[in-house]
């Protein structure tokens, strides 16, 4: 299998059964993306696929040959964090950090789902305000906080998103 | 989860030619379904069939009107769709209302017509379940129901259907488009989904093989004043405990057209026909909103657990017809 993970093109012999996730955590080291259910229900694992925002627990590795995956690896530096993990560090937007690379990725995803123009289920018509709280907590609610840092998650997403 | 052949297909018929030979094969759209079902062990598929590259991604114009939503749509785009949030709000709504945002980018259309209940017994490899191993008896009958069927259900299973999109399909009169050995058909959605009588196993009309190509949207004037409204235990990311899909058209305070769906509460989407007959010529108040829902709920048959949903839906209907009318506010 031939997998591109941030930029990097891997060759891989796999089960057809691997997941995503596991091809990413266990075969090639990359353990940012967390196992969480297992089962799409709490957005640990969110990886963006081709800049999608995915849970790659449900998905299987062999289905994705060739497409750029990226992981919270892939998007900033310690150096030069992504706007997104700068507004967590700004807002302490974690408390035990396991869903953190999930949030992050999912949040990345999300502004960019914002930038096209695409509603969410608590957008009004002609609604092209600043993305507000309603707006960050119901795009986000694909992401579960055992920790209940959602009170800092949202400005932290707030920031990234310019407000 | 049991080993299977993965084989990409190129068009629909390679697809459909490569299940037709694989008899305890299915195919692997979204998999935010299948590939959960699988792990559980529900799911056993010897083969996959990727229906990832086919060219089904459009969503297009019909040249009498409407629109052809390609099977393998994402939920996210379909929901994103300018024309699709113009002309039929109610399907957008849907959409927005199910799952979460990193599901809604892999599930598709087709998939998400053909997701299976979420009944915690079907679920279970462990327990008996009538639908996953037929014969072995429905414990949710006297266990588990508070989220299962009010109508339509049968001794044998009361499960429901899970979608949200395919409510919002259900009022809108859509039709599904199928490719399969035999040829291609055409199915209206409302009879994609059967009730479960005696052979609960059996989720739809579908025979081995066949492949969703597209769902057509009739041109539909009444849907441009519509709306879906979902009941859940959360205010987000949860199934629907009972939802409504209503598109309207009042004039002078009288019903002139109108369609009703009901989700969660049976074993298919449910369209409202009695409800909606009920309600055409009639003054669109709140007291024919509610009589409307009585004229189909009369049929409900709840469980010991799940008579709330009957009361539930007639709210649902009531408060979302006020709104889309502006009745009685
Ligand atoms: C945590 C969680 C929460 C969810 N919440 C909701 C919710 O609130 N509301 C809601 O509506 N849904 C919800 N879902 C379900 C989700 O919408 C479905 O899993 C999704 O729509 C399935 O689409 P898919 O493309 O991933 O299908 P897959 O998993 O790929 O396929 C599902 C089935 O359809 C068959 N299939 C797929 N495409 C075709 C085709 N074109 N022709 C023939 N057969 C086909 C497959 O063989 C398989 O049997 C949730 C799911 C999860 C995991
Ligand atoms: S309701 Fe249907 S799916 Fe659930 S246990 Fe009974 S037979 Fe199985
Ligand atoms: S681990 Fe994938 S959603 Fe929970
Ligand atoms: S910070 Fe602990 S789960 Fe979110």
């Amino acid at each position: 299998m031939d997998l591109v993970v941030n930029g990097v093109e891997h060759a891989l012999d796999l089960d057809p059964r691997t997941t995503l996730l596991d091809a990413l955590r266990e075969h090639l080291h990359l353990t940012g993306a967390k196992k969480g259910c297992d089962h799409g229900q709490c957005g640990a694992c969110t990886v963006l696929l081709d800049g999608r925002r995915v849970n790659s627990c449900l998905i299987l590795a062999i289905s994705q040959q060739g497409v750029p995956v990226t992981t919270v690896e892939g998007l900033g530096t310690e150096r030069e964090p992504h706007p997104v993990q700068q507004g967590f560090l700004d807002h302490d937007g974690f408390q035990c950090g396991y869903c953190t690379p999930g949030q992050i990725c999912s949040a990345v995803g999300m502004l960019d789902e914002v930038a096209r123009g695409w509603p969410s289920a608590v957008t009004r018509d002609g609604d092209d305000g600043p993305l507000d709280d309603a707006e960050i907590r119901e795009r986000m609610s694909g992401n579960l906080c055992r920790c209940g840092a959602y009170a800092n998650i949202v400005p932290a997403i707030a920031q990234a998103a310019g407000r | 989860m049991r080993t299977f052949g993965y084989a990409p297909a190129d068009d629909v018929a390679s697809a459909v030619s490569l299940l037709a030979t694989a008899p305890g094969g299915t195919y692997l759209a979204g998999g935010t379904n299948l590939v959960d079902l699988m792990k559980l062990g529900v799911a056993t598929p010897d083969v996959l069939v990727d229906i990832n590259r086919l060219p089904l991604h459009e969503v297009t114009r019909l040249p009498g009107g409407g629109l052809r939503i390609g099977a393998g749509v994402r939920n996210s785009e379909l929901a994103a769709h300018p024309e699709v949030r113009r002309s039929y709000p109610v399907l957008s709504q849907a959409l927005l209302a199910g799952a979460s945002g990193q599901l809604r980018n892999m599930a598709t259309t087709g998939g998400n017509l053909l997701q299976r209940t979420r009944c915690r017994y079907f679920m279970d490899a462990t327990k008996p379940c009538n639908k996953r191993a037929p014969g072995s008896g429905c414990p949710a009958r006297t266990g588990d129901h508070r989220n299962l069927a009010v109508l339509g259900a049968s001794e044998h299973c009361v499960a429901t259907h899970p979608s949200d999109m395919a409510v919002a399909l259900a009022a809108l009169g859509a039709t599904v488009r199928v490719a399969g050995p035999d040829g291609e058909r055409d199915i209206p959605v409302t009879e994609l989904h059967r009730l479960p009588g005696d052979t609960p196993q059996v989720d739809t009309v579908l025979r081995h093989g066949e492949l969703i190509t597209s769902v057509d949207l009739p041109e539909l004037e009444v849907a441009r004043v519509s709306a879906y409204r979902k009941a859940r235990d959360r205010a987000s990311y949860a199934f629907a405990v009972g939802s409504v899909a209503a598109a309207v058209h009042a004039e002078d305070g009288v019903v002139h057209d109108v369609r009703l769906a009901f989700g969660a509460v049976a074993h298919r989407p449910w369209r409202a026909y009695a409800a909606e007959q009920a309600l055409l010529g009639r003054p669109a108040t709140r007291d024919s909103f509610l009589a409307a829902a009585d004229a189909e709920l009369a049929a409900a048959e709840p469980l010991r657990d799940n008579a709330f949903k009957v009361t539930l839906i007639r709210n649902l209907v009531a408060a979302t017809l006020a709104r889309l009318t502006g009745a009685g506010r």
